[in-house]
């Protein structure tokens, strides 16, 4: 499943997520659910708080960072971090919090898992004919 | 009498104005705010009117308007 696609699944699956993305820790834009520069701009946005948020940490001297809520009376902003990979969602106000940490973490491994197959399956990649035929000439 | 009458009515109605426009914005204040988690489970929250959180808020309501909040 392509990282589109689970992005998808999940707003369907979801019903107080509203947008969700993914993106790198430098803000590029992986994917997303919504279109255009709007969402280049959230994948920015969001890389820029997770950066402010790590300062913010290493200030307190605690553990690395893995998620953050942004609450506002006009919504909340979540990040779940997995490596280089952020997902980002949006929600109205006062949503169920552990609800949307816990899809957003799911979409993480899930991707990540996919990403493992993908690797192991390249590695044991049968030999074709033409491999064959190059061997024996 | 009757303007002592008046007279109350004023201060109290006021006064209850007075007072849910103050916990209103308590309210909203508790409510807009920052909360890492960390790898080890711990938490912090930051509360708007802290450095820290007034650094990221405003980021975060720039990407819910960008994601058509706000």
């Amino acid at each position: 499943m392509e990282a589109a696609e689970a992005l998808a699944e999940l707003k369907d699956l979801s019903t107080q997520i509203e947008v969700v993305a993914l993106a790198n820790r430098s803000g590029d834009l992986v994917a997303s659910t919504m279109e255009g520069q709007a969402a280049v701009k959230l994948a920015r946005l969001a890389a820029d708080i997770v950066s402010q948020a790590d300062q913010v940490r290493g200030d307190l001297g605690r553990e690395p960072l893995a998620q953050l809520q942004a609450a506002t009376p006009d919504g909340c902003l979540f990040v779940v971090l997995d490596g280089d990979r952020l997902a980002v969602a949006t929600t109205g106000p006062d949503p169920t919090v552990g609800l949307i940490f816990y899809d957003l973490k799911t979409l993480l491994r899930q991707l990540a898992r996919e990403d493992s197959e993908a690797a192991v399956s390249a590695e044991v990649a049968p030999v074709t004919a033409d491999d064959e035929a190059a061997e024996n000439a | 009498m009757r303007k002592r009458r008046l007279l109350a009515t004023v201060v109290l109605g006021g006064g209850s104005f007075l007072g849910t426009m103050v916990y209103r914005r308590r309210t909203e204040r508790r409510r807009t705010r920052v909360d890492l988690y960390f790898e080890d489970g711990s938490m912090v929250s930051l509360e708007a009117g802290r450095p820290d959180a007034d650094r990221m808020l405003p980021l975060a309501g720039e990407a819910l308007a960008a994601a058509g909040r706000a």
